[in-house]
């Protein structure tokens, strides 16, 4: 948790309600609805203590056994009517909070798609997985209940005072008198609650925090030899959250009590009150009866009530950081009027190419070159020589701070992103597969790709051997990041990919895991198929990619050293030529025959 | 429900406290039950010219009775509650203090989240059967057998009826939570596909945009949430039940009493105030009759969970003193043999170390060269037993290294590992981690040897910042340092340096390296490298392959040997090169 997660202000902000309340507009008829039937729904519940007071008044009291019948079918059809509605209530309130929050979550993973990567790489991964998962959950009682809800007590609380009220104003008064008590105790309870509650989630948070860590980095307990101590320290921050407990049990052990204390007080006043009247013949049993019953409607809906504060304070908080994120335009813009290229041919030109992640601390400077159609190039430099940033600017998953990048002489920032991404597939050291299935890895749930040319794409990287070995072939699970497969196959898996999407210009940054002798060779016949007939830019860590180049470019500390075919830079024992003694001489040993 | 009974040593420490507090929840329901009685002879006074005085009377009871209730409902609270909190610390601090001594296989089998699970809502689950369930069982039981007695003493035919609607709440109430219950484990289920999906998504954003896939990727987002959204509803479905269920059959209930109740009081067998006392009665079984099918799931799930506690509770510890363990030993020189050493880390894996024989004397220095994954790390970590070797013979100081007391041995070794793990605390804290008795002067003597101090200087709070996500996050190279700093705290016999100087650049780590050679004298070091410089002083370099010693001697030796160390020695000496070209 951040520290941007704790921040827990006010109740009630009216510019965020407002917000908030734009997403309700679509379902405005289910909230009217859902209010006037909480109207009619709430009087029915105080109805039936005034018909208990006429069953004993009017029928009891006279011995009319058939008028109590009446009475007692009418109660019947009351609890029966209220049952329903206040199922279809609490169905539809919570459709409607589910359907809001749908459409939020939606929007927000929508609006995320588009975030640039510069976004993704100064936010953790986390953060914007809360956002779209458990920020959006907390908004989920303010629309389900929270909206009516709140009407819902009111009306309850209001029918009783009118039933009360026509039956005896003098006596509502004397049995009201506690209510103040009653609604200052509980809105005072939830207070302390809520604090408590609060100490109680803070206790439980580092409890859990230092559990997780402390399980994470267990090794170092050991080798330290330090579990007593764990077991001391445990015991304070358990006994902290243990204190935290207790205390809130103490108010609640308060409160319960308060409140039966309180009604059984609201029973005494209306014994001695009304009581007073029966003898004087002023009031009836039957009002007593109904009084009686009246006193143990009211805390429900008073304690709902003050439920709701924490709602509004939870969903406030949450919404904020909602909106933070949809508000977030860190974007590489696509031109307004995008130059549409029928046909590429695959012509490449870096033009004086700067460029900087962060500026002016720049990783590419001046960084010229020309690649022809159809021609293979190879980039070469140690770590931290620029070679990924070139793939980076290449499909525009940054903007280059000076010169330009053009493809078959336009620049690629007047070409739709969309169609620059389709011309170029990418095949990315860290081969990151999807869960789904295999088929679903290669396609990429592309419609426009069939399942024949799935095959057809794994057949010409030497994948479908081991994925018809698989008990489901291509529908086989990938599962948790493709634990399953092993190094190789999933390269393979991500040779297919870019080849299924027959690009006309193809970056591959080769990656450098060793794979045993069998899988090496697959791989480099992969390569060498995937780059027939197409524009193709490698970070090469093979000796055979670099010797089948058409050209190398070496790249040293951001710019560009050497250029040339293996041979000659070879002979030109430069910077290549200790590059090649470092990474390459090696595969000569072990080149497979 | 027989895994339930191993909690009954938590409920037996605390006897005295449970006991008490079934008293006091019995005084506070008599009191409870006494109100009802009040209010029908003040009802049936009413109709049979009872006095003013008789009437306050009357009221003033029924309000010192829900005073009385009320006091030991409060005390009630504060006793069984507290108690449940008092055991769920209890069972807390056991499952902790049993994963202290469980080996790092274990750790390393099951992922943390897993343990965390059982650490958070297995427990509270427990604990829900200990406080809550066995609070309102008794609750229940004493409440319902008191008023049954009451309520049939005033009329046996009424009781019946009335209580004919109950047995079916109870049981619905049952089958509802029991229902609500599964259908939210499937909705937390479809939450963590949703949190799985945008995780992965927003990992692999990469790939999405390269493929042009956002429209595809929104879609599918977008049928989970579908699917989240109709488990919700799944739920919903059921759960809206719940209210109207307990409205209508708590309210079925007191109607029958008004219809049947009335009937009796019109035919002269009934008082209106007995049929009000009824009324009253039937309200207080209500909450019983709720919380009796309530209380059966909430047994349900504590026993599933216990069940899963001690899959945990019962994992062998594998790793501790045993029998042949000296407790006569007090200390360690630092002489380490192998004696024709293999391992693996289970059974059916294959070997990682294959009959390795090495003697390291006391106060030198051995490196361990070799490409990742050759067993360098798993040597270490058998000298102080993180795990345990398979076969062949370790000794320490001459003895089997099992003999030696485990806290002696690795309170002697100081490890500073690959994986630079440090705590979210302060510094210093972290440094002091693993001292005997530390203070200042020592963290600034060690951070002094680890190069640490001028970095400390640039902190906000120097040795009192608080490290990691809620402090600030160090770089790779003050991280490696700061553990060396922590291991050389702990003033050990053998200090093992496990590839610990990968992200400190090659001149900070020369420094490094010089400022540490006096505090090496008498102590015996492990050195892991896979830069040459850094182990080429050394008495003795090893290289390791596929598990086994394949190279020994010191560092012209195996220089000349033109070999494994030789290749890398030569191609080190090109990448430096490189670095230096402008």
């Amino acid at each position: 948790m951040s520290q941007d997660d704790e921040i827990l202000g006010k109740a009630y902000d009216s510019k965020l309600m407002k917000r908030l309340l734009g997403y309700v507009k679509p379902y405005t008829k289910y909230v009217v609805l859902a209010i006037l039937l909480n109207l009619l729904v709430a009087g029915l519940g105080p109805l039936r203590p005034y018909l208990t007071k006429i069953a004993v008044d009017d029928y009891i009291a006279v011995k009319d056994y058939d008028g109590l019948l009446n009475i007692a079918l009418l109660l019947v059809a009351t609890l029966i009517i209220q049952s329903f509605i206040q199922y279809f209530l609490t169905y539809y309130t919570q459709l409607m909070g589910q359907k809001i929050i749908y459409d939020l979550r939606v929007k927000l993973f929508a609006h995320v798609q588009k975030l640039a990567l510069r976004y993704f790489d100064k936010t953790p991964i986390g953060r914007i997985v809360t956002r779209v998962t458990n920020d959006i959950e907390a908004l989920n009682e303010l629309f389900s209940s929270g909206i009516v809800m709140v009407f819902s007590d009111i009306f309850i609380i209001v029918w009783i005072f009118i039933f009360m009220f026509f039956m005896s104003w003098d006596l509502s008064l004397v049995t009201l008198s506690v209510l103040p008590i009653l609604i200052y105790g509980t809105f005072l309870f939830r207070r302390k609650v809520r604090e408590s509650y609060r100490d109680v989630r803070f206790h439980l948070a580092r409890l859990n925090s230092y559990m997780q860590e402390h399980i994470t980095g267990m090794a170092i307990v050991q080798s330290f030899a330090k579990e007593d101590d764990e077991i001391k320290n445990i015991a304070s921050i358990n006994s902290d959250h243990k204190k935290a407990n207790i205390d809130s049990i103490f108010y609640y052990a308060v409160f319960y009590p308060v409140v039966e204390v309180l009604s059984a007080a609201a029973v005494s006043l209306i014994i001695w009150y009304g009581g007073g009247d029966v003898i004087q013949s002023s009031m009836t049993i039957g009002v007593l009866f109904a009084f009686i019953q009246y006193t143990e409607m009211f805390f429900r809906p008073i304690r709902d009530l003050s439920e709701k504060y924490n709602v509004m304070q939870t969903a406030m908080a949450s919404s904020e950081r909602i909106f933070k994120l949809l508000d977030n335009e860190t974007v590489v813009k696509n031109p307004d009027n995008p130059k549409s290229l029928p046909k590429v041919k695959g012509s490449i030109e870096f033009d004086n190419v700067c460029f900087a992640y962060n500026e002016n601390d720049y990783v590419l400077r001046n960084v010229s070159f020309k690649i022809n159609p159809g021609e293979t190039v190879a980039i070469v430099g140690a770590t931290g020589a620029g070679k990924t940033s070139i793939i980076n600017i290449l499909t525009r998953f940054y903007d280059i701070q000076n010169g330009r990048i053009l493809i078959d002489g336009t620049d690629i920032k007047e070409i739709d992103k969309r169609d620059l991404r389709k011309y170029i597939s990418v095949v990315l050291q860290d081969v990151f597969l999807f869960s789904g299935t295999i088929k679903s890895n290669i396609n990429l749930d592309s419609e426009n790709i069939s399942q024949e040319e799935v095959i057809n794409a794994a057949k010409t990287v030497g994948a479908h051997k081991f994925i018809s070995l698989l008990p489901n072939q291509y529908n086989e699970e990938v599962k948790e990041k493709g634990a399953t497969l092993s190094v190789g196959q999933k390269q393979l898996i991500s040779f297919a990919r870019a080849l299924a999407y027959n690009p006309q210009i193809l970056i591959l940054d080769e990656a450098t895991s060793s794979v045993d002798t069998e899988t090496e060779i697959l791989i480099q016949q992969a390569i060498e198929k995937l780059l027939v007939g197409r524009t193709s830019i490698v970070i090469a860590h093979r000796l055979s990619t670099v010797q089948n180049a058409d050209k190398i470019i070496v790249m040293h500390k951001g710019e560009i050293r050497e250029m040339g075919t293996h041979q000659e830079l070879l002979s030109k024992k430069g910077i290549y030529y200790k590059l090649y003694q470092l990474q390459y001489k090696d595969q000569e040993i072990s080149k497979p025959a | 429900m027989r895994e339930l009974f191993e909690l009954n040593k938590y409920f037996i420490a605390y006897k005295k406290k449970l006991i008490i507090g079934m008293i006091f929840i019995l005084i506070s329901n008599a009191a409870q039950i006494y109100i009802p009685l009040l209010l029908r002879d003040s009802i049936d006074g009413l109709q049979n010219n009872i006095s003013y005085a008789k009437l306050i009377e009357y009221a003033l009871l029924i309000f010192g009775a829900a005073i009385i209730s009320g006091i030991f409902l409060f005390l009630k609270r504060q006793t069984i509650i507290v108690v449940s909190r008092e055991i769920e610390f209890d069972i807390r601090q056991d499952f902790w203090s049993h994963l202290q001594k469980l080996p790092l296989r274990f750790f390393q089998n099951r992922s943390t989240g897993d343990i965390m699970a059982h650490a958070t809502n297995d427990i509270s689950a427990v604990r829900m059967y200990v406080g809550p369930a066995v609070m309102y069982s008794v609750d229940t039981i004493t409440i319902f057998l008191i008023v049954i007695v009451i309520i049939f003493s005033i009329s046996p035919s009424l009781t019946l009826y009335s209580l004919l609607p109950l047995p079916i709440l109870s049981y619905l109430v049952y089958q509802l939570s029991k229902k609500i219950h599964e259908r939210f484990t499937k909705i937390q289920e479809k939450f963590s596909e949703l949190t799985t999906k945008a995780q992965e998504n927003f990992s692999g954003i990469r790939v999405v945009k390269s493929y042009v896939r956002e429209n595809n990727e929104i879609n599918s987002f977008t049928n989970l949430s579908k699917d989240y959204l109709d488990r919700n509803m799944d739920k919903v479905k059921i759960q809206a039940w719940f209210m109207p269920i307990l409205f209508l059959i708590s309210g079925l209930s007191i109607i029958i009493v008004i219809l049947v109740g009335g009937g009796m009081v019109i035919n002269g067998e009934l008082t209106l105030g007995e049929v009000f006392a009824f009324i009253a009665y039937l309200s207080l079984l209500i909450w019983p009759v709720i919380a009796f099918g309530w209380v059966a799931n909430i047994i349900q799930q504590a026993s599933a969970s216990m069940k899963r506690l001690k899959t945990i509770m019962n994992e062998d510890v594998e790793i501790a003193d045993s029998e042949i363990t000296n407790k006569l030993i007090n200390g360690i020189n630092g002489t380490i043999e192998f004696k024709n050493v293999s391992f693996r880390f289970r059974d059916n894996l294959p070997y990682v170390l294959k009959n390795i024989n090495l003697k390291i004397k006391k106060g030198s220095t051995v490196a361990v060269v070799g490409n990742t994954g050759v067993g360098k790390t798993a040597l270490v970590n058998l000298i102080s037993r993180l795990y345990d070797i398979s076969e062949g013979e370790l000794l320490i100081d001459g003895y089997n290294v099992k003999s030696v007391p485990l806290n002696i041995l690795r309170k002697n070794i100081g490890v500073v590992s690959q994986e630079t793990f440090l705590f979210s605390d302060t510094l210093y804290n972290n440094i002091l981690y693993g001292a005997k008795n530390g203070n200042k002067e020592l963290v600034e003597k060690v951070s002094a040897i680890s190069k640490l101090e001028k970095d400390v200087e640039s902190f906000p709070l120097g040795y009192n910042t608080i490290l990691g996500e809620r402090g600030i996050t160090l770089s790779g190279g003050q991280k490696q340092r700061a553990c060396l700093a922590r291991a050389l705290a702990t003033d050990p016999k053998v200090l093992i340096l496990d590839d610990s100087f990968s992200a400190v650049d090659t001149n900070t780590e020369e420094e490094i390296l010089i400022r540490l050679k006096d505090f090496m004298k008498d102590r015996t070091s492990i050195i892991i490298s896979h830069r040459i410089s850094t182990v080429k002083d050394a008495d003795k370099i090893i290289v390791l392959q596929d598990g086994k010693i394949v190279e020994e001697g010191i560092h012209d030796q195996l220089v000349a040997l033109n070999g494994i160390y030789a290749d890398m020695h030569f191609k080190q000496l090109l990448e430096e090169e490189l670095k230096e070209l402008k």
